[in-house]
């Protein structure tokens, strides 16, 4: 090999600013595109499992991966690779600019980006990078030592890893920076499997994760929802805890792209052509936002085309504010293009999670949702379950533990039926426990709630 | 072999090394434009090992002799870290090593071989069939989108039980989305091409699928759509068509006799399983009447589950999960087999893996993932007309659509791509915004009628989640057309 002979040999394992821009013009020294782009995505992940109070499997893997966009005239291509070799990188600039060839004109070309300018980027901490075997198994051992003493079952997943981007074009912009992710999550279950309890935190930086915390939060839920009785589907107040309040707001930004709006086939549409950007719609407390520099929820500085991400307010005061453009989209409807940040901040209010129980007459807390999935894109409508703590309330008070319920409701008929809003905090919000985008959302309690079915699981 | 010797010199009894060089091409368009043409190639080793029954895994793409021995050498570290929190070891039931095996997927075409132009030209062409129905831009029209998927991926498994064997596996998918607008109403409508699933075949496959025929057709009921009657709700006998059916399958009986979620390995994301405790179930649990029998395998032709040997060297076995309405057995791995050794033995059984571990790429670690798991068809030769024939009042649905099911498999909700509302025996009309809710013991016993081997299909699920981090598996499902009586169904288009 000709390229460096080993990327990874020392922590940290991804590529530094110095060692990507020169990956970067390798690639593109190797060009004979009219223009061509370079991405570059290096690190490593490393990730331990938890079950039946044991660790199951764990593992960890490095990796780099080089795409090659190349344009002639009006024509694009891609391709990537894993190798850093100069064979291997002439071979996937030779493989994107053969697609590119043979591809038709692109009537949306628009030309690659120069240099640019970004703001310093943060969310990198070189310890939660480095986490060793050993730091995994002792942060696990402090959620399955106690699970077992309480005589319960705990099973679980922490992930961390590290590495950078970078992006580089023909036209001499250049971005790059590194980040870092972990995430812990846990279910502890009653041994009869009457009763499942969840807890889960995510950060950039793996000192703000209490495991013993976690662990302590998912035994107390799961001992108190043991024996769940029934209560009738309908529409409930409902007190959602801040993870079930990021599983659906989260929703909002991923269907918040101007294009699908302006084309009449997205919510943001407007009926008789247009967008819903100035048009209310949520209660007018709710401001939705995302800040690549938000210190609790860092996102990208710059996207894949090397494009800067600035802070975006999405709802404002239950206004639409903006919708997300690309560049081609943008000059188009002459709006100011962004990278998506890649997080999301949901703005609280100031009601703590037992002034909202002790105001609820008849309602139901829950913990977080689960198997979340689209119904209908015309109002963002979702179908899921609520899972691992769900319980009723009455006269103001937590009385016992009921069973899950489907759900089909709408993060936007939700934030219209706002009661009460607590703090924001950093959530886990994704489904599969990974560390997911940066998701920071308030608790909230709403009203008329909808619960379509019952399920036995728990 | 490095790797293997490295990691038994570094104290493992037992080690797998999988090196995969996975190509995938995409193909995506919209309208009369290319909107990516993406060639992907990712190659690297993952080894595996086993400590004192403790598991450990690394894995990288750089395969020079240093960094295989320091990932393999890294496998065994971190299996001995996971030591420290060991309650019972890994125990793997036996198998015979194949010393020597090559598998290659049924692709008559290799995708890669054939012009970036041809693929290009025949999804443009299916998306002017289609705008012929639907006209670009502009007020009150449509969109469509359409793509191309395929996967080649060349596997070298090495086990320290003596197996070496290489295979390449194929996948492809063709797909189109036709979406009508109404903008002065605010409505749209989206019809998929469910007609045409994810196979295990290579380019031959988006030939078969006659795009630019269909493409007018989906175009057609897309707009229909947007004129459909909204459904009342209420239970209706239900007429499932084996392009919705697969995803049925799949979630409310693939997913819950997997062996890990049933022991609670997955309780933290897929999570659990009703069907559970295994001393419980086995030979016991009624899913469904007698007639019904589901298969697992990977050998149907043309199927996405389809291998010579999974991902720990096992050559997979067809087996019934349930056999005449009852439940018979679970998925496995080598390391879950030995959990069934008591039903095995009873049965007068082997105790032995099904074959069905797997890992989406060199970078992950194997684990137990499903295989093809298939309705068989009833004896008598019906088809989709005949059970529309012999339904008074019910809802026929063609192609999957929305799905969501709790974390234990009891309840689920599906929507589907058309629905058409039959009475007296016929289709009467379409309507819209049907999804129906089941619980699944119920659902399966409410089955009726069950098509013949003339009306089975194959539908497949082409990134199946599951395992933390969360791995892609590629699974089909085969079944004839069923019914099922007085399903509850609800509207999903509520506006508040």
């Amino acid at each position: 090999m000709s390229g460096p002979r080993s990327l990874f040999g020392a922590a940290p394992a991804h590529l530094g600013r110095a060692q990507a821009e020169a990956l970067c013009k390798r690639v593109l020294g190797f060009s004979t595109a009219d223009e061509m782009r370079v991405n570059v995505s290096s690190g490593s992940t490393a990730n331990t499992r938890f079950a039946v109070n044991q660790i199951s499997t764990a593992g960890d893997n490095t990796n780099v991966s080089i795409t090659v966009r190349a344009v002639f005239g009006k024509k694009a291509g891609s391709a990537t690779t894993n190798r850093v070799d100069d064979e291997s990188l002439r071979a996937v600039v030779k493989r994107a600019e053969s697609l590119a060839r043979l591809a038709p004109d692109d009537p949306e070309m628009l030309p690659e980006l120069g240099p640019q300018t970004y703001a310093p980027a943060g969310g990198y901490d070189a310890s939660t990078a480095a986490l060793s075997p050993a730091d995994r198994a002792a942060a696990v051992r402090a959620i399955t030592d106690r699970a077992a003493t309480a005589g319960l079952v705990s099973t679980g997943y922490l992930e961390a890893n590290g590495g950078s981007q970078a992006v580089a074009t023909s036209r001499g912009l250049f971005a790059w920076s590194e980040s870092t992710a972990a995430a812990l999550t846990t279910t502890v279950r009653t041994p009869d499997g009457t009763g499942s309890g969840w807890a889960g935190a995510t950060s950039h930086d793996w000192s703000r994760i209490d495991p013993a915390a976690l662990g302590a939060r998912a035994i107390e839920k799961a001992e108190r929802s043991r024996n769940p009785v029934a209560v009738e589907p309908g529409r409930y107040t409902v007190i959602l805890e801040p993870t079930a309040v990021g599983n659906l707001v989260q929703l909002i930004a991923g269907a918040a792209q101007a294009r699908a709006a302006d084309e009449g086939r997205s919510f943001f549409s407007k009926p008789g052509g247009g967008t819903k950007i100035g048009q209310k719609v949520v209660d007018e407390r709710v401001t939705l936002l995302s800040d690549p520099l938000d210190t609790e929820a860092y996102g990208s500085t710059f996207g894949g085309d090397g494009l800067p991400a600035r802070k975006i307010t999405w709802i404002q005061n239950g206004v639409v504010q903006n919708l997300a453009y690309d560049r081609w989209w943008a000059q188009q409807k002459g709006a100011e293009p962004s990278a998506f940040p890649g997080s999301l901040r949901m703005l609280g209010g100031s009601a703590t999670l037992d002034e909202m129980i002790a105001s609820t007459e008849r309602g139901l807390l829950v913990t977080r949702l689960w198997y979340i999935r689209p119904v209908d894109p015309r109002t963002i409508l979702y179908t899921g379950l609520t899972r691992d703590g769900t319980f009723l309330i009455e006269n103001g008070r937590i009385t016992r533990a009921v069973k899950n319920l489907r759900w089909n409701e709408s993060p936007i008929f939700m934030l219209n039926n706002v009661e009460m809003m607590g703090a924001p905090v950093r959530v886990s919000a994704s489904e599969s426990g990974g560390p997911g985008q940066a998701v920071v959302v308030p608790p909230l309690k709403v009203r008329d709630f909808t619960f379509t079915s019952l399920s036995d699981a728990v | 072999m490095l790797a293997l010797d490295a990691a038994k010199s570094a104290g493992a009894s037992y080690a797998d090394a999988r090196i995969s060089r996975n190509n995938v091409r995409n193909v995506s368009t919209r309208e009369l434009r290319v909107l990516g043409l993406v060639d992907n190639e990712t190659f690297g080793i993952g080894v595996r090992v086993l400590v004192e029954g403790a598991w450990g895994f690394a894995a990288t793409n750089e395969l020079t002799r240093d960094e295989v021995i320091r990932v393999a050498q890294q496998a065994v570290a971190q299996a001995k870290a996971n030591r420290s929190a060991l309650r019972r070891p890994v125990e793997l039931a036996p198998v015979t090593p194949t010393p020597e095996g090559t598998w290659r997927s049924p692709a008559r075409i290799d995708p890669f071989d054939v012009a970036i132009e041809e693929q290009v030209g025949l999804l443009l062409q299916a998306n002017e069939a289609a705008l012929k129905v639907l006209k670009p831009g502009g007020r009150g029209m449509g969109f469509v989108n359409s793509s191309m998927f395929f996967l080649r991926e060349e596997k070298t498994l090495a086990t320290t039980d003596g197996t070496f064997v290489v295979q390449t596996i194929y996948r492809a998918q063709p797909s189109m989305t036709c979406q009508a607008v109404n903008v002065q109403a605010g409505d749209f409508q989206s019809r998929q091409s469910t007609d045409i699933q994810p196979m295990g075949r290579g380019y031959e496959h988006v030939l078969d699928a006659n795009l630019v025929v269909n493409a007018e057709r989906w175009a057609n009921e897309a707009q229909e759509k947007l004129k459909a009657k909204s459904v009342d709700v209420g239970r209706y006998d239900l007429i499932l068509h084996p392009t919705h059916l697969w995803l049925t399958i799949h979630e409310s009986i693939a997913h819950p006799t997997e062996l890990d979620r049933a022991l609670g390995f997955e309780a933290n994301y897929a999570g659990t399983s009703f069907v559970s405790p295994p001393e419980a179930v086995l030979g016991k649990l009624k899913y469904g009447p007698e007639f019904m029998n589901v298969q697992a395998d990977r050998s149907q032709d043309g199927s996405l589950a389809a291998v010579g040997w999974d991902d720990e060297g096992v050559k997979p076995d067809e087996y019934l999960i349930i056999r005449n309405g009852v439940f018979n057995d679970y998925q496995t791995t080598r390391e879950q087999a030995p959990y069934l050794a008591d039903w095995y033995r009873s049965q007068g059984r082997e105790v032995r893996s099904h074959g069905n571990s797997y890992a989406q790429s060199w970078a992950d670690v194997q684990f137990q993932r499903m295989p093809n798991v298939s309705l068989l068809p009833g004896e008598r030769d019906l088809v989709w007309d005949d059970l529309i024939a012999a339904t008074d009042r019910g809802i026929a649905i063609v192609g999957d659509g929305s799905f969501s099911i709790d974390q234990q498999r009891y309840n689920a909700q599906f929507g589907g791509q058309l629905f058409y509302e039959i009475r007296g025996g016929k289709i009467v009309g379409m309507l819209k915004d049907v999804a129906y809710q089941i619980r699944t013991p119920e659902f399966w016993n409410s089955m009726d009628m069950l098509g013949g081997r003339r009306s089975y299909e194959l539908g497949g699920a082409f990134g199946d989640g599951k395992g933390q981090p969360a791995q892609s598996n590629a699974v089909s499902h085969g079944c004839p057309p069923t019914r099922h009586r007085q399903v509850n169904v609800i509207n999903t288009g509520r506006q508040s």
